[in-house]
């Protein structure tokens, strides 16, 4: 009787001792993961502040100025001013017309506009509406 | 404890006497001993168990605690720069909307460890090529040199830099990482930042220290490593200021000018949208200090904060606010303006003289000096200077900038009745522009004193009471009236309704005197001004306007124009909704 619970005790010494050796390898492994996903994270963040500067860099007003100024042609946009602003009493509120065509969105008819109005005035610079700002 | 003897001769010697046997006594004796002695080891052995079983329960609570410790606390933070000597964290600047102003970049510095180095001559050569500002055959002599171990190259390379340096293939050439101070807007608002240098260098790392601005003043506060993933977010407006920036630098080409300034600042918060100096520089490379000349040509030079000048007429808004609010005067009491007007050896006189007699209103309007200084004769010096002391007009400006402190509003420590006449008019009191935005602030905010700020402040204590309401809004009925139909007319923005006052100085001689024909052109204004949201102030340091048949000099050729291009660029930036006049002249005249 006592020699069997020697065995066990002895048994489960080495089992014990086992799983510690175990847990301590798992330790370290979990500590270099750790370490590695630390030095990932210090160089996502690094590139991510990169690429912020680089956003802010592409995005700074003088480049933006310049890039609206060489293509005027085509953007046809001018610096936001207040004379560009409208009350809302000087658009007439349109009667519906007999049989409006169904397509036409119920927001643009509220404006007397057609999607064919706005594809027209889009196509032509001179009559551009499109004056949102110099988004600096 | 008392120990029993081997054998119990006091009850042996009597046994044996009476010749009884003596052996029963000894075994009962010897029983008894045992029994002492087997005690004694229990109590041991307890003893024993006890004290392993505290040393177990201690290891095992020890392991327990920690464990519980190490599963309750966060996990740390990673960052880059825990662990290195030099603490090289520094926060970054935003605008009010989170736009980036200044940032760090990570890039590399180049140095040479000699011990490692293979053949210094050929790597000094190289090295020129890449770099060629470097004198090859000083560093060739450095690199060469024995008493020589370790040697900085270049403070910072770009990629590309770094790539042929590798190229090279010298094992004694090596790089250690920088972080590194970016302004990607390059010179927008490079002022107010000032500019960032290395302070103490490492191999692994370097310390990064203001030089001038906000990141000079507030250095401690951006290095700061609790405030690590916040930036520091200061009042400015990127839009607005780039707009201000463009149209003041076009304004100033325009107008010939030798330097310019604007501030506008919210009227109710005293916070700075947008600051601009005229010239300007990049803060990425910061020009040096020009040695010898007149530190306030250089491009360093913050106009409107470092700049304190004599502003001219728009000091009239003080003195004739401090008449209506002592009730000494309405708006339609009349006042003599003959001129011109001789105080002791001094006299003073009006640019266009408008008529013998002028109501307080067209005195402001039209800016007569002879009218200003009779109602300062009628306030008093030292009422005046307690006036503009609350103002804070004679105090360096508060606001978060390394240059602001040093600068003092100058003016004669005697206040007399002339200096207070001088004064009222603009002459004699030395101001920058951004403490009399935060000064007009105060007269048309509703009356409440203003702190200047580059920083957030996103819920504004109204400040001291300097005047009533009522004179508040009589001042913005006179600001918008100098705009409609008086002296800045060019300043008028339909729908708006800018308001302001004008003032024109004359440049003071550094040898005495006045400069006849330098002035320096000043429009101190709010918009709109039913409810003024915003202050301005433009500065043009001589300007002259030569479209016309003879230069014009006035502020209201010159100033006035470029706030009213400003204005209107800027309003539907800070989201102010154009007004129909008619209505707001009558809220004016309602209020």
């Amino acid at each position: 009787m006592r020699s069997v619970f020697f065995a066990l005790t002895a048994l489960g010494v080495m089992l014990l001792a086992v799983w510690a050796y175990h847990e301590n390898h798992a330790t370290q492994q979990a500590r270099a993961e750790q370490r590695a996903i630390e030095r990932e994270i210090n160089a996502l963040r690094a590139n991510i502040a990169m690429q912020r500067a680089e956003w802010a860099y592409l995005n700074r007003p003088e480049r933006l100025r310049a890039l609206v100024d060489m293509n005027f042609t085509r953007l046809n946009l001018l610096p936001m001013t207040v004379e560009q602003f409208g009350r809302i009493d000087e658009i007439v509120y349109p009667e519906r017309p007999h049989g409006q065509d169904a397509e036409t969105p119920p927001a643009l008819g509220a404006f007397g506009l057609s999607p064919e109005g706005i594809a027209h005035t889009a196509a032509d610079p001179a009559t551009a509406p499109d004056t949102e700002a110099d988004a600096p | 404890m008392i120990r029993i003897p081997l054998r119990p001769l006091a009850r042996i010697l009597p046994a044996r006497d009476r010749g009884q046997d003596t052996t029963a006594i000894e075994r009962e004796h010897l029983a008894l001993r045992h029994q002492q002695v087997q005690d004694r080891a229990r109590r041991r052995g307890e003893r024993r168990l006890l004290f392993m079983a505290t040393l177990f329960f201690a290891g095992f609570a020890l392991i327990g605690v920690r464990m519980a410790v190490m599963a309750a606390s966060p996990p740390p933070e990673v960052t880059p720069w825990r662990g290195e000597q030099i603490d090289a964290f520094r926060a970054d600047i935003t605008d009010r909307a989170g736009r980036i102003l200044a940032t760090n970049l990570r890039t590399n510095a180049l140095y040479a460890e000699l011990r490692h180095m293979v053949d210094g001559e050929r790597a000094a050569h190289e090295l020129a090529r890449i770099f060629p500002d470097l004198d090859a055959d000083g560093l060739a002599r450095r690199l060469t040199d024995p008493s020589t171990r370790f040697l900085w190259i270049r403070p910072r390379l770009s990629p590309e830099q770094v790539q042929a340096v590798h190229d090279i293939g010298e094992p004694g050439l090596l790089f250690g990482p920088r972080a590194m101070r970016l302004y990607p807007n390059g010179r927008l608002a490079a002022h107010i930042l000032g500019g960032a240098g290395f302070g103490t260098q490492g191999v692994s790392a370097a310390e990064i220290v203001g030089t001038a601005g906000i990141e000079h003043r507030l250095n401690a506060e951006l290095r700061d490593p609790a405030r690590e993933g916040r930036p520091l977010a200061l009042s400015l407006d990127l839009s607005v200021q780039a707009v201000v920036e463009e149209v003041l630098s076009g304004g100033m080409t325009m107008l010939n000018a030798r330097a310019a300034a604007a501030v506008v600042m919210d009227a109710h918060s005293g916070e700075i949208v947008a600051m601009a100096s005229m010239p300007d520089f990049d803060p990425n490379s910061r020009p040096a200090l020009p040695a010898g000349t007149d530190p306030t040509y250089s491009p360093l030079f913050n106009h409107a904060v470092q700049g304190s000048y004599e502003l001219g007429s728009v000091m009239k808004a003080f003195t004739v606010a401090q008449a209506l609010e002592r009730g000494l005067v309405g708006p339609q009491t009349m006042i003599d303006t003959r001129g011109p007007l001789r105080v002791s050896r001094f006299s003073i006189t009006d640019y266009r003289s408008r008529g013998p007699r002028q109501s307080v209103a067209d005195v402001f309007i039209y800016s007569s000096n002879i009218g200003t200084a009779r109602l300062a004769q009628m306030i008093g010096a030292e009422e005046q200077r307690a006036f503009l002391q609350s103002f804070g007009l004679l105090e360096p400006s508060p606001v978060e900038l390394a240059e602001a402190r040093r600068v003092r509003p100058q003016f004669s420590e005697r206040w007399t009745e002339l200096s207070a006449m001088t004064i009222s008019y603009g002459h004699g009191l030395t101001t920058s522009p951004v403490m009399l935005a935060s000064a007009y602030a105060a007269l048309v905010n509703g009356g409440t004193r203003v702190e200047p700020t580059l920083l957030r402040r996103p819920d504004p204590v109204p400040g001291e009471r300097l005047i009533s309401e009522q004179t508040s809004a009589t001042m913005r009925a006179l600001m918008r009236a100098v705009v409609a139909g008086g002296t800045a007319s060019l300043a008028e923005v339909p729908g708006v309704l800018p308001g302001g006052k004008t003032g024109t100085a004359d440049k003071p001689n550094p040898a005495g005197g006045y400069y006849s024909g330098r002035v320096r052109a000043t429009f101190a204004g709010a918009f709109p001004m039913n409810d003024p949201r915003y202050v301005i102030v433009v500065m043009l340091d001589e300007p002259e306007d030569t479209t016309g048949p003879e230069p014009r000099r006035t502020a209201g050729w010159t100033a006035a124009p470029v706030t009213g291009e400003i204005v209107r660029r800027i309003a539907p930036l800070l989201g102010v909704r154009p007004q129909d006049g008619l209505d707001i002249e009558a809220a004016l005249l309602t209020r």
